[in-house]
């Protein structure tokens, strides 16, 4: 059983996802809307680079003229960096909280820059989960640890790409009219479930890390620690990648099955939570059902309840599986196998066993 | 307390409770409504809507942020399951149980 790394500093070093900057004297000297002939600060170019390559989201939160800030912005060639820019009038807390919705991670991942102590103070009053940071020392976010993860994978550096796939996406389906599943059959799903590889064991250590909604256990687990389950012949590790036609979503899923003699323990289950729409979760675990009743084996699966993972809880539950023991907030199911779910028909499900 | 779902849908008294009639009424029209596999078949409210449809976990939590919004109600971990979401005659008597609860 692999060491639960949760503990009490887990807040304070949990990984930040997404870093909402304020224009104004914060991402570039004097106000726009004051008619100042505003420069970007020094190294701001380099830095939101570097937070970029590293996976790390960007965004605005800026009260000011959208277009005006926008053109300025396209100007300096940096537009493309922020995901969801908010600048309109309201308060930060909200803008803030507008891009944690559409992002769907967290808010206890994002950070917030600003130079005014009125606009921390009112977003961290509103949101006290939300970090904040004092413009003055914007040069330091390259060096905090929450913004310095200690893998940076392919899906890292492709995680704004893939965000905004997901926009266009989300603008098709804003204007699709019909059933939603009738949506996902015009996405043209292709969900892949394979044995996990040597490429793969970064990645999904970072899925472990990073993935809170979609998790059976919230337990981490280390490179190393992966490395051995995937070679061990009493382990199943899997990998799962969507893709549709605007592209893929990258390693979006994982699972970790333990063999014993007459019974499989399904130790743990994760999706990333940009898949959530698109009904995968069931799809994973339908797979996992199948083969167990086709090796002729119990199932088992264990399960931690956090306040985040109802989602998770539903979909082993609606997949037949029962509370065999509880302890706690930790759950061992059993699935007695009788019922078969079969996948959605709007995904098409490739096995490379 | 994983079994006591199951046994309050097995001892529940007949659908009379008004609170239920008209549960059933709201979650056919929302499960006919957001499951295009039934958009061309009659569904009735003991019909296995897993079987019928295809209910992925999406549609699951849609529906149960739905009943819960809907009704007022909080569905506890122990009474979400396949049986208790499996037809709109179950949804509606898992409602009616927890609004007289």
């Amino acid at each position: 059983m692999p060491e639960t790394t949760r503990s009490m500093d887990d807040r304070a070093v949990k990984s930040a996802k997404c870093v909402v900057w304020d224009l104004d004297d914060t991402l570039w000297h004097g106000t726009l809307s004051a008619d100042d002939d505003v420069t970007l600060k020094d190294g701001i170019v380099d830095l939101l680079r570097t937070l970029d390559s590293r996976g790390i989201l960007l965004s605005i939160a800026s009260k000011n003229n959208h277009d005006d800030a926008m053109r300025k912005l396209t100007e300096f060639g940096i537009a493309e960096y922020f995901l969801h820019p908010q600048i309109n009038w309201n308060s930060k807390s909200s803008s803030v909280a507008e891009i944690q919705k559409r992002l769907n991670i967290g808010i206890d991942t994002f950070l917030f820059i600003d130079d005014q102590p009125f606009e921390r103070d009112e977003v961290a009053f509103a949101l006290p989960e939300v970090e904040t940071v004092d413009a003055l020392d914007y040069l330091t976010l390259t060096t905090l640890p929450r913004l310095t993860p200690s893998v940076v994978t392919e899906d890292a550096r492709r995680r704004r790409l893939m965000y905004l796939d997901d926009e266009r996406r989300h603008e098709s389906e804003l204007a699709y009219q019909g059933p939603r599943e009738d949506f996902l059959r015009e996405l043209g799903l292709v969900f892949g479930i394979s044995r996990a590889g040597g490429d793969d064991l970064l990645r999904l250590e970072e899925l472990t890390k990073r993935t809170s909604q979609l998790n059976s256990t919230g337990i981490h687990y280390s490179y190393e620690q992966i490395e051995r389950l995937m070679r061990d012949p009493h382990h199943d590790l899997w990998v799962c990648e969507l893709t549709d036609r605007y592209g893929s979503y990258g390693k979006i899923g994982m699972a970790l099955v333990e063999k014993g003699r007459d019974r499989w323990t399904i130790k743990l289950l994760l999706m990333s939570c940009r898949t959530v729409s698109k009904g995968v979760g069931t799809v994973l675990l339908s797979f996992l059902v199948k083969r167990a009743a086709e090796a002729e084996t119990r199932l088992f699966a264990d399960f931690r309840r956090t306040p985040r993972n109802r989602q998770m809880l539903l979909t082993y539950q609606l997949a037949n599986f029962r509370v065999a023991s509880q302890d706690g907030d930790d759950y061992t199911y059993e699935n007695d196998l009788t019922v078969s779910q079969g996948y959605p028909e709007y995904i098409k499900v490739e096995v490379n066993a | 307390m994983p079994n006591e779902a199951v046994m309050d849908v097995e001892t529940v008294t007949p659908v009379e409770d008004d609170t239920v009639a008209k549960a059933a009424t709201v979650v056919r029209n929302y499960v006919r409504s957001n499951m295009s596999a039934l958009r061309d078949e009659d569904l009735h409210d003991e019909d296995n809507i897993f079987e019928k449809g295809f209910v992925t976990s999406i549609f699951a939590m849609q529906l149960l942020d739905f009943i819960e919004t809907t009704f007022d109600v909080e569905v506890p971990d122990d009474r979400i399951t396949l049986q208790n979401f499996s037809s709109v005659q179950r949804i509606s008597r898992m409602v009616g149980e927890l609004k007289n609860a």
